[in-house]
This record gives C-alpha cells, sequence and structure tokens, in this order.
C-alpha cells in the first residue's frame, strides 16, 4: 500500500500517480474519489513522461534544471538562516517553509514580470523569486515596519496574514487586467486551511463570474497549525474548485517541474481568456507553522520521516545526478551562493535601523488628518519633555 | 440651480466623477440593470456600459476585497452595500485591508475607494435595514467617514470622496432620499468646502446643536421651534465623522458654553461619545453645563412599530436642550 500522495508512484509509465492509499500519519485525506497527481519527477529523481504537460516544461534544459536547483537550494538557506535569526532574538517570528520549496519556486518561475503576485506570510520563497530585497523579507519578522517593500517594485503585494484574504484582491486586481485588456495575470497563494474561509469561496465565486485572469495556488501543506487538511474539506482541495466552475489542476507540490508545467498551463488559460483555474500543490509542511509553534503536539513524526523522503531537493539532485550533472563543483558552486546569501541575510537583518518613534503616526492616511496632526503633536512635546533621548519612554517605563 | 430629490444629486454626482476619471468604477449588488433598490445608481450602467458599473454576486466582503485589487491596479472603486446591516459580512476587509493597506505599505499603495451606505432608521422596515454603524469605521483608523443631509452636499462631498486617495465611508441617510432642495452642479469638488469641516447651519448664543445625516433637518426644525420661545440654538452639520472637525464645534462651545449632540446610532461609544469627551477637554473652562447627548439607545434597532421611540425626534432634542440650559425638563429633579 502507497503511504502517501505525493508517493513513489509513477516508475516511468508516463502515468500520472494513483491517489492510493492511507497516509501513514494523521494529517489525513479527504475521503472521496479524489484525483491523480501531475507528477514530472518522482522522488527517486526518475523523470517520467507526462503526454499532456511535458510540453509545457521542453524548454527545461540542463541549465535551467540547475538553476531550479539553486534557487531551491538558497530558499531553504534563507529559511534555516531566517529560522536561526529567531532563535538568535533577531526576528520576532518566522514562518518556515521548510518543505514547501518546489512548490514556491517552480510556480514563481513560471510567472512574468508583469503578473502580480498576492500571497500569504509563507511565500517567502516566491517574494525571493520575485527579486525582493533580502532584508526587506525580514522587516515585518524583525518588526521595524509593518511590511517590507514596495509592491510596485516587484509587482507582488507584501505578506497578508490575515487567512485568504489576499485572493479576494487579487481577484479584483484581474478585473483590473481584464478591463485594461492585458495579458497579464494575477496570482494569488493560499494554504488549504485557508480554503474553509468565505473570502476564499467568494473570490472563486467572483473569478467564475466575471471569468478574470487569475491562478489560484493553494499550498496544501496538510496542517493549518495544528488542524490537518481533513478538517478543512471533505473533498480534495482541487475537487472544490470544480463546483465554482473553475477549472483545477493537483500536482506534486514537492516536483518542481510539475509545478512550473502547472502554473504555465494555468497561466496560459488566463492570458488567453480562459479565466481562472485552481491549482493544488501537494506538499508538506516539514517544520513548525512558525516558530511560535510546537507540531510534535499535534503530529505524528513517522508522517515526517515519510515527506522527507519526498523532499524536493533530494528529488531534484538525485534527477540532476542521473544526468550526470551533479558534479561536486556544482553542489559547491550552488553551497557558495547560498552561503553568500544567508551572510546577506544576516547582515541585512542585523544591520537594520529601528524606526524612528514618530514613524507610528506615519501613512496612516495619504493627507492630513486633524486627529492624528493632534496626537503627534502632543507626544512630540511628551518625547522632547524628557530631555535627554537615553531617558525615553521604555515598555518598561524610565522613570 | 436645479431642484432635485437627495438621491438625484448623488446620481449627478456619481455620473460627474465617471465622466471626469475612467478610472472610476461602481460596483455593488442590483446598481446596475435596476439602478439600486434606491435607484442612486438610476441609469448610470446603461450610459457607463456594464465594465464601469457592476452588478456583483451577492459577497459584501468580496465588493471590498475585489476593489482593493483594483485599487492595486490604479482604480478608483465605489462601491454600495445594499444596506447598513449588510455591511459586517465585509467587515475584515474594511478595518484590516481597506483601512491599514496604506500604513502596512508604508503609503505606497493608495486605496481610493468610496462605499456608500444607506444608513439610517425612520422608514419602517425589518431588522437589518435601518442600522447605525458608523461608530464602527470612526473607531477603525485608516479609514475616513463622511455623512450628508442635503442634497447639495450629497452632490458634492460624493465627488470629494471619490477623489480623496483614502478609504471612505459614505453615509447616506435613506430617510432622506426623496427630499428635494435646490443643487448647483457647477460646484467643483475640489474648491468647495473639503468634506473634512463641519458646517454651522445656523448662529446661535444659547446652545450649540450638533447633528449628521438624517437628524440635521430635525436639529433645525427643533431649532426653529426653540427660537419661539425665545432660545437661540447654533446647529452645526457635522458631516465628517472622521476625523471630526473638533475646530468647528469648540468654537462655537467658546461662544454659547453649553453642547447637545443628537445621532440616531447607540450612546455608548459613539461619535456623541467622542464629542463629548474632546469638547469637554478642550473647552471645558467656558462650558455652562455638560454636555448632553440624545441619542438611539443602546439597544438592537426596534421593530418598525416602535423605532419612533428609539429614534431622537424634535421633542427629545428640545428636552436636551432644556437639560443644557438647566430649564425644566424630563429629568428635573434627577440627581447628576
Amino acid at each position: 500500500m502507497s503511504t502517501d500522495e505525493a508517493g513513489q508512484g509513477g516508475s516511468g509509465t508516463g502515468r500520472p500517480v494513483e491517489n492510493a492509499g492511507i497516509p501513514a500519519g494523521n494529517s489525513g485525506t479527504p475521503a472521496g474519489p479524489g484525483r491523480n497527481l501531475i507528477q514530472l519527477i518522482t522522488p527517486a529523481g526518475e523523470r517520467v513522461s507526462h503526454p499532456e504537460f511535458d510540453p509545457w516544461v521542453q524548454d527545461i534544459a540542463d541549465e535551467q534544471l540547475t538553476s531550479l536547483y539553486e534557487d531551491l537550494t538558497v530558499i531553504r538557506r534563507i529559511d534555516v538562516e531566517a529560522t536561526a535569526l529567531q532563535r538568535q532574538g533577531e526576528l520576532g517570528l518566522w514562518p518556515p517553509l521548510l518543505g514547501q520549496e518546489a512548490a514556491q519556486v517552480g510556480s514563481a518561475r513560471a510567472l512574468r514580470d508583469d503578473d502580480f503576485v498576492f500571497s500569504s506570510y509563507r511565500e517567502n520563497g516566491v517574494a525571493y523569486c520575485r527579486g525582493v530585497d533580502l532584508a526587506d523579507i525580514l522587516r515585518v519578522w524583525r518588526g521595524t515596519a509593518a511590511s517590507g517593500w514596495d509592491p510596485y517594485t516587484v509587482n507582488m503585494a507584501t505578506p497578508q496574514i490575515i487567512i485568504g484574504a489576499q485572493t479576494l484582491h487579487a481577484t479584483g486586481y484581474a478585473m483590473g487586467i481584464q478591463n485594461d485588456g492585458a495579458d497579464s495575470v494575477a496570482v494569488t497563494y493560499f494554504g488549504d486551511g485557508a480554503t474553509s474561509e468565505g473570502d476564499v469561496n467568494e473570490a472563486m465565486v467572483f473569478a467564475a463570474s466575471f471569468q478574470v485572469p487569475v491562478v489560484f495556488f493553494c499550498s496544501n501543506n496538510h496542517w493549518a497549525i495544528s488542524e490537518p487538511v481533513r478538517l478543512q474539506s471533505h473533498v480534495q482541495l482541487a475537487d472544490r474548485a470544480t463546483g465554482f466552475g473553475i477549472p483545477s489542476l493537483r500536482v506534486d507540490g514537492n516536483d518542481v517541474l510539475a509545478v512550473m508545467a502547472a502554473t504555465r498551463v494555468a497561466l496560459d488559460r488566463a492570458r488567453h481568456g480562459g479565466g481562472p483555474t485552481f491549482i493544488e500543490a501537494v506538499t508538506y509542511r516539514m517544520g513548525p507553522h512558525t516558530t511560535a509553534d510546537d507540531p510534535t503536539r499535534y503530529r505524528d513524526a513517522n508522517e515526517l520521516e515519510d515527506w522527507a523522503a519526498k523532499d524536493p531537493i533530494s528529488r531534484i539532485k538525485a534527477l540532476l545526478d542521473r544526468r550526470g550533472l551533479l558534479t561536486d563543483e556544482l553542489q559547491q558552486q550552488v553551497q557558495d551562493k547560498a552561503d553568500a546569501v544567508a551572510r546577506e541575510l544576516r547582515a541585512g537583518c542585523i544591520n537594520m535601523p529601528d524606526p524612528e518613534p514618530l514613524e507610528v503616526f506615519k501613512h496612516v492616511y495619504s493627507s492630513p488628518n486633524s486627529w492624528l496632526d493632534r496626537q503627534q503633536d502632543h507626544y512630540t512635546r511628551y518625547l522632547a519633555s524628557f530631555g535627554d533621548p537615553a531617558e525615553a519612554p521604555s515598555e518598561e517605563g524610565a522613570r | 440651480m436645479t431642484q432635485m430629490t437627495f438621491a438625484r444629486a448623488i446620481n449627478s454626482g456619481l455620473r460627474k466623477s465617471l465622466e471626469n476619471d475612467p478610472k472610476v468604477i461602481l460596483m455593488g449588488e442590483d446598481i446596475g440593470t435596476l439602478g439600486g433598490v434606491f435607484r442612486v445608481t438610476d441609469g448610470l450602467q446603461k450610459d457607463f456600459g456594464t465594465h464601469r458599473v457592476v452588478d456583483s454576486p451577492l459577497a459584501e466582503s468580496a465588493i471590498i476585497g475585489t476593489a482593493v485589487g483594483l485599487a492595486f491596479r490604479g482604480y478608483r472603486p465605489v462601491l454600495e452595500i445594499q444596506f447598513d446591516g449588510f455591511i459586517y459580512p465585509a467587515f475584515d476587509q474594511i478595518v484590516s485591508q481597506l483601512a491599514k493597506m496604506h500604513y502596512r505599505t508604508r503609503g505606497t499603495v493608495k486605496l481610493p475607494i468610496t462605499i456608500r451606505v444607506p444608513f439610517g432608521g425612520g422608514i419602517g422596515s425589518p431588522e437589518h435595514h435601518s442600522e447605525s454603524p458608523e461608530a464602527y469605521f470612526t473607531h477603525t483608523s485608516g479609514l475616513r467617514v463622511v455623512t450628508v443631509s442635503n442634497p447639495q452636499d450629497a452632490h458634492t462631498v460624493i465627488q470629494q470622496a471619490i477623489l480623496s486617495d483614502d478609504p471612505v465611508l459614505f453615509f447616506e441617510p435613506k430617510r432622506r432620499y426623496h427630499d428635494k432642495g435646490e443643487v448647483d452642479e457647477g460646484i467643483d469638488p475640489r474648491t468647495a468646502l473639503p468634506m473634512d469641516t463641519a458646517r454651522v447651519l445656523a448662529a446661535g448664543t444659547d446652545v450649540t446643536l450638533v447633528a449628521y445625516g438624517p437628524l440635521v433637518k430635525t436639529a433645525r426644525d427643533a431649532a426653529t421651534a426653540a427660537a419661539d420661545e425665545g432660545i437661540s440654538i447654533e446647529v452645526i452639520d457635522l458631516r465628517s465623522l472622521a476625523p471630526v472637525d473638533f475646530a468647528t464645534v469648540e468654537k462655537s462651545v467658546r461662544k454659547t458654553g453649553r453642547l447637545v449632540v443628537t445621532h440616531e446610532a447607540g450612546q455608548h461609544g459613539g461619535v456623541g461619545a467622542e464629542l463629548a469627551a474632546s469638547i469637554t477637554e478642550r473647552c471645558f473652562h467656558y462650558l455652562e453645563a455638560a454636555p448632553v447627548r440624545i441619542t438611539g439607545f443602546d439597544i438592537p434597532y426596534p421593530s418598525s412599530k416602535l423605532e419612533m421611540h428609539h429614534l431622537p425626534g424634535l421633542d427629545r432634542i428640545l428636552d436636551g436642550v432644556d437639560r443644557a440650559l438647566g430649564r425644566p425638563n424630563s429629568l428635573s429633579g434627577l440627581e447628576g
């Protein structure tokens, strides 16, 4: 019996993986008939052919595969470094993406610059691919700003914390694209838990009704903090979209190539007036929900082991190895790059200046507001009353 | 000048905004083909097309949430929430997204979105159709909250709200939709009295009476009635509920020494509470009496046969004026 969803199947038969079996762990698979998982690279690193999706990644030659391997490795390194920074007290919190690198890289690398991303807080790998400055990724988690970057410089909104709220923003953005007669696409990322939210369902209603160019990218990492996906849905998540009249794809989220193919299919449909697509990327959150979480309280260690065997980076390394591309030189080069990025990330974090006190009043409104101006004036006088800045107020009180 | 109804004046203001800026888009339930349940958007879809006047599916959160996305893309959405009591499904998108995006993104993302909300009672409707939810939004920083009391302001302020780069809640007093007034459609909203300022409607010397939206008319009637008894009331149409134009109210209270505030919304934590507190702080030494609030009760909106007890009417307002003046009133003899 297969012990998983994104499993060992395929075996070079050219057939999608059967969604058979009961998971060893306790996250569970929703009941119901379900559907096959799109997979192009098996966990053992074997490239399996797939007549429908192969054409979409025909251009991914050795060089591009190597580049994807680098992305995956660098993003994992960013994630590990950020987790360490949190443990060392440099970040208030961090939401690890360990295990979800392929879902993020495969989709983000399928996008054009003029596509626009609305994501949750876990898509920091997507942010890296969009070209967000490393320190900017950490800004919100260090607490120096409510968010890290100017969305228009990278065409990616800053992370959304309210679960699923960003799916409506993406849908509205896509309504704007449609009105403009452009061929770009809005892409929204969210998790399995978000599919229970009203906003996500309303977003699918609007997207379907208006047939706008939006891609719903659901990273099914099996856990919404402590709640397993089976609590969210009685059917496979991809099948939910069908009821809205939105075509959906269910893809092995740890297979970077399959994710890229599926995303390209969805983007192409959107660009050519075909409306929205829902992608369920079946992956696994190997780490805690955030650095404040303790997953040992709710999930089975066996489940973690099973998913470790399907690791997205091991998988692409195995593929490169089979092709004779995984040289020591390449590995060293990728490792050096990851280390350099980690150093830059750490330096950017530690050297990030604290915001000035009066920043609290900035940007609440785009034009003057008499209430706030008065509060700012009074607080400015209050601060000035200390004379010596060293006596300025702290949370504990200065006097 | 043209004589027109309140509803028609808003319609005319919306039309001007649609004409002046191709990025203005109207969206809401039943606003297109039907022209809105109050006909405020009558004829606009026919003239501007289904892409600019959009009938949306029945999902209030999505109306606001997709407008946020449209604004990200450079649009200037004007949304209709069909009735005050229907706004709550959209609460998260309004308070957590719309209100905070500019702050969250340090000013890089502007959301110039106007939400039109017919509000208030007095039309004999069932539950959820007569509420005054403004205080939820005045308590939310990042939003501007305005209301209007006459057709001319309706025409001008709706255009000012749409021109604002901040999100604006525009509360329309639905029981006044059919009131008529003179409207100069040529008034330039950019040079007219700014929407965040109050307006003194009638000068007076004894009491400052502050009202907004549907109760402005009632307040003016009260002032007229009081004049017969020799009481001079200065009536202020507050217009902007966030921010409140305290300076105008303060100036008036320094003159009269007495403040009465009236609104349909409940008293606790309401606009009147903030006015009473702020004016007391700002002109304590000028006050001859404690500020008086004449408001709806802190109850769910009652059924239509009882709503006249809940809504502040002319006599209740005058009773409050008597209290402020220390004249015999319904609470005479009570301590405190």
